[in-house]
């Protein structure tokens, strides 16, 4: 009898937890990023349920800072998995202008924790499938797969349902809501073999190529339109660049590399040595306890 | 620093750099091995985990540049490198030094990839390493070389055996404490060997090691030469972790079992079968059987996103179509045809109690299984286990982290085999129905033979036909509230007001029932359900007698009266919630009742030292300070006319 290889055991237990999720939510969305992680979710997605299309929406909280491309992709993986495509913008965030340039960490705080909060409550999702993955970050390392929140969308991380086996517990009042993270055991490295594998199209900025670019605080930043503010003296430069994750590009940090192709993106990952979030300025607030905080505040 | 300058022998860095497509290709035909890891902070488990990660190169610069200068600050070991903080997540945990909860971490090497369930190792954490047992392959089971064979260490071994871990690792630490002596190792071993034994664990692995120097971690140490003889196992761990056996192989050769899931229906030229295939394997043209109808079909295709499979095994999820229309949804399991499950509605079971309320004897709760989801109820333990001797203790009920042994009954068949056989339709969990919290998780024995022997008697005459001779609609008016809220004045007005119009009725009052059939029953918390249960079932065999009846009793508790409820048909169960404040009923105290329990002269009083739980969501409410009871009466009788 065949043994399993551990992409096989992942796919399956992950479509395992999208498929209980359908079955025993009321009225389940899908959490879409556009990046990798999102990319290998939703592929997942396509394939628990074929040759049924996913039965519930794309989620897009939209900060109206990301890169060009990815709208591009996000509209046309919509497409093509012929699921309905939800994009949401804080009104308030909105109207008040916040970005990434004048606003700090109030940008991510407007757009992306209350967004999704408004979001959820605005539709009346009771599950949300987030790609989080258990390696990114030590908080994360012990969340649960079925992440229950409250009617106020905190998260107790002292208060967490036992999760024995593969039996998920969906069940909720009236009001309460869970997150769930169906590629929770998958490690970056695995999501860029299932990606080559399984020829998952991704967002092209993964891929080095010659960028506008200009250097900030130590960071590489794309300039991907025309509200990008110069500081006096600043002159975007073209560089081979690529992107490690993906966000709102002013706050996302590209590297100088020449990998054109998914094997030299997976091999430049594997031989460089610096963890993958670090690339994002999120993870810094608050100390070492940064992530943590902003879960309990309702962070996806 | 010893630790940072010594080389990790077994990544494969190289390939990486040298043929990434060569590296890509080995790391794609990977097996998986999850394992958890048993012991206490004092064992050096963090540690060892913080290595496995740093010698698998699953540590990046930045988190080693934290971890160097967090070492310095909180860490324990001096100037060195403290593992142990790579693996403590939670800021709380942090600052106590100590690991809460369970955590997942991952590692690969050029075999396998490993995902290690990190648990905590003290008796108040029992749950957590429960909880991290139950998908594990193998267990770790760390003994500090100094301390040898503890209380602790049995408690770890039992745990991982009752959750059905096969392969345990016996690993001795901080051998480079005890200068790598043979005898210390040796004297461990033997302990340890005849415990496991005493409970039944047929084998294990054991290993000298140090987690903090990497003595026989990923090779063999100069250290222990004399391990290389040949009574010792004579691996380094991961060498040992890289070839064990895993659990989805052993599933594969069990015969074919699948809960299904989800039913896939795109239109109406396609309907299949979806879920995870839990033990066994399928082909296309298998004969089936679907449980619990027993319903027999064949297999017509296997279908996945990337195109049909002639066959599919353990560990992969599908979706199966058959050649007939035969009856099958969410909660069947799909079975080999000539050897299916059996189904069962009674059992024993092991319970290992999770929450900080206790159990209740004879409360229900959901219980789910696979993807079968009912409902259930405990009894009184036949005994708990002395989670540190193992001996058998009498209990009437099972608090936080205990473990004992009770029967089960469910509210319908369920498709099961015993834990000892089958995980995936032996293991289960109990939802508790007011929180939503998952309280427990189990594992199934035997089924009892009284519900295999109790059979229901068909008859020609049913439910149907004694409700059409009465020309109504049977129902139960469930009528809760505190004592002295006014329920029975309510509800004999209620039947007066139905018996005029010709309606065949029938008034069950808390305090008559008690003068009979419940006389035997107290005012205990257990005594209450069953109070509650055996009027309910009263309740039931009226209204399929075609009658209208009404209950007057406080039942204070949601979960009973939601047990109740779970046993008439939808529609035919109201619940009337008669709403006086406490202040308002004390103040009547028609019976004197609440004298009595201020005085301490009366326990167990609703109100006073027993809680109510309020309905939620009742079909009728009737508010008394502000409607009298005939107004009241009139509301409830349009309501359940359907005039209202």
């Amino acid at each position: 009898m065949k043994t399993l290889t551990h992409l096989e055991r992942l796919e399956a237990e992950s479509i395992h937890i999208i498929r209980e999720v359908v079955a025993e939510a009321e009225k389940p969305v899908m959490l879409y990023s556009v990046g990798k992680d999102s990319a290998v979710m939703l592929h997942l997605a396509r394939k628990a349920f074929y040759p049924s299309p996913p039965p519930f929406p794309l989620l897009h909280v939209d900060t109206t800072w990301k890169f060009k491309a990815m709208y591009e992709l996000r509209d046309k993986m919509a497409e093509l998995s012929g699921m309905d495509l939800l994009v949401y913008h804080n009104p308030e965030a909105a109207e008040k202008g916040i970005n990434p340039f004048d606003h700090g960490s109030l940008h991510t705080d407007m757009w992306k924790t209350e967004g999704l909060k408004q979001a959820l409550d605005k539709y009346g999702f009771d599950a949300a499938f987030g790609g989080a993955r258990r390696d990114e970050e030590k908080s994360r390392a012990k969340e649960r797969i079925f992440s229950f929140r409250t009617q106020s969308h905190g998260w107790d991380p002292k208060n967490q349902r036992p999760e024995l086996w593969n039996l998920y517990n969906a069940r909720k009042a009236k009001g309460e809501s869970i997150r769930v993270f169906p590629i929770s055991n998958w490690t970056e490295l695995d999501i860029w073999q299932y990606i080559h594998l399984n020829d998952i199209p991704i967002v092209p900025l993964y891929f080095a190529e010659e960028r506008p670019t200009v250097e900030r605080d130590g960071m590489l930043v794309m300039v991907d339109d025309d509200r990008f503010p110069l500081r006096p003296g600043e002159e975007p430069v073209m560089r081979s660049v690529r992107f490690r994750t993906l966000g709102c590009y002013p706050l996302t940090g590209a590297v100088e590399s020449t990998a054109k192709t998914l094997p030299e993106v997976i091999q430049e990952t594997l031989l460089t040595t610096t963890s993958e979030r670090q690339g994002r300025a999120i993870d810094k607030d608050a100390g070492g306890a940064g992530m943590e905080v902003k879960k309990q505040q309702g962070y996806f | 620093m010893t630790t940072k300058t010594e080389e990790p022998v077994y990544v494969v860095d190289s390939l990486i750099a040298e043929d990434i497509d060569a590296y890509l290709e080995q790391h794609e035909h990977k097996t998986m091995l999850r394992f958890i890891t048993c012991g206490s902070v004092d064992d050096g488990k963090s540690t060892l985990i913080g290595r496995l990660l740093y010698d698998s190169k699953m540590i990046f610069e930045d988190q080693l540049d934290a971890l160097t200068s967090d070492s310095k600050k909180v860490g324990t070991q001096g100037q060195e490198i403290d593992f142990a903080l790579l693996v403590d997540g939670l800021a709380a945990e942090r600052e106590q030094g100590i690991t809460i909860d369970v955590a997942y971490r991952f590692f690969n090497t050029e075999k396998r990839k490993f995902i290690v369930a990190d648990c905590p190792g003290h008796e108040q954490y029992t749950r957590n390493m429960v909880t991290g047992a139950s998908t594990a392959d193998l267990a770790v089971i760390l003994i500090d070389a100094r301390k040898g064979v503890l209380v602790q260490t049995r408690r770890h071994s039992y745990l991982c055996h009752l959750l059905g871990v096969k392969n345990i690792v016996l690993a001795v630490n901080k051998m480079d404490l005890v200068d790598y002596k043979q005898e210390v190792f040796d004297k461990i071993v033997a302990d340890y060997t005849a415990f496991a034994q005493s409970i039944g664990i047929e084998s294990f692995t054991a290993m000298p090691i140090s987690g903090f120097k990497g003595d026989n971690i990923t090779k063999l140490s100069d250290n222990t030469p004399w391990y290389k003889g040949p009574q010792y196992a004579g691996l380094a761990l991961v060498e040992h972790l890289e070839t064990v056996e895993v659990l989805s192989s052993v599933d594969a050769e069990k015969p074919f079992r699948m809960p299904v899931q989800w039913v896939n229906r795109p239109n109406l030229d396609f309907r299949g079968f979806s879920g995870l295939i839990a033990t066994g394997g399928v082909k296309s043209g298998d004969k089936i059987r679907v449980l619990p109808s027993g319903k027999t079909s064949t297999v017509s295709k296997i279908v996945t996103f990337d195109g049909d499979l002639d066959e599919a095994v353990a560990g992969q999820s599908v979706t199966v179509c058959f050649e007939d229309e035969i009856d099958c949804s969410r909660g069947s399991v799909i079975s080999v045809a000539d050897n299916p499950p059996q189904t069962a509605d009674q059992f024993e079971a092991t319970i290992v109690w999770m929450a900080d309320e206790a159990m209740v004897p004879g409360r229900a709760y959901w219980l789910k299984l696979g993807t079968q989801m009912v409902s259930a109820t405990v009894q009184e333990p036949k005994y708990e286990v002395n989670v540190n001797t193992m001996e058998h203790l009498a209990a009437k009920t099972l608090e936080l982290n205990a473990i004992g042994v009770a029967e089960v009954t469910t509210d319908k068949q369920i498709v099961f085999e015993p834990y000892a056989e089958n995980r995936a339709l032996g293991g289960f969990i109990l939802i508790d129905k007011m929180t939503n919290a998952t309280v427990a998780a189990g594992m199934l024995h035997f089924s009892l033979r009284r519900s295999q022997n109790v059979h229901w008697q068909a008859l020609d005459i049913g439910r149907q036909q004694h409700a059409a001779l009465k020309n109504q609609t049977p129902a139960v008016l469930w009528f809760t509230g505190l004592s002295g809220s006014g329920k029975s004045t309510i509800a004999n007005l209620v039947e007066k007001k139905l018996h005029r119009m010709n309606r065949h009725t029938f008034l069950l009052d808390g305090d008559n029932v008690r003068h009979g059939l419940n006389k035997d029953l107290g005012f205990t918390e257990a005594d209450r359900i069953e109070n509650i249960r055996r009027v309910g079932e009263v309740s039931k065999l009226m209204a399929d007698a075609g009658l209208i009846v009404i209950t007057a009793f406080i039942s204070p508790f949601q979960a009973d009266r939601e047990m109740v409820r779970s046993m008439l048909p939808e529609g035919e169960f109201f619940e009337v919630f008669i709403d006086t404040p406490l202040k308002v009923a004390e103040a009547r105290d028609v019976k004197g009742l609440y004298k009595k329990a201020r005085s301490g002269e009366l326990k167990n009083f609703t109100g006073i030292d027993s809680p109510y739980e309020a309905p939620r969501n009742p079909e009728i409410r009737i508010d008394t300070t502000l409607v009298s009871p005939e107004e009241a009466a009139n509301l409830i009788v349009d309501t359940l006319l359907g005039d209202a």
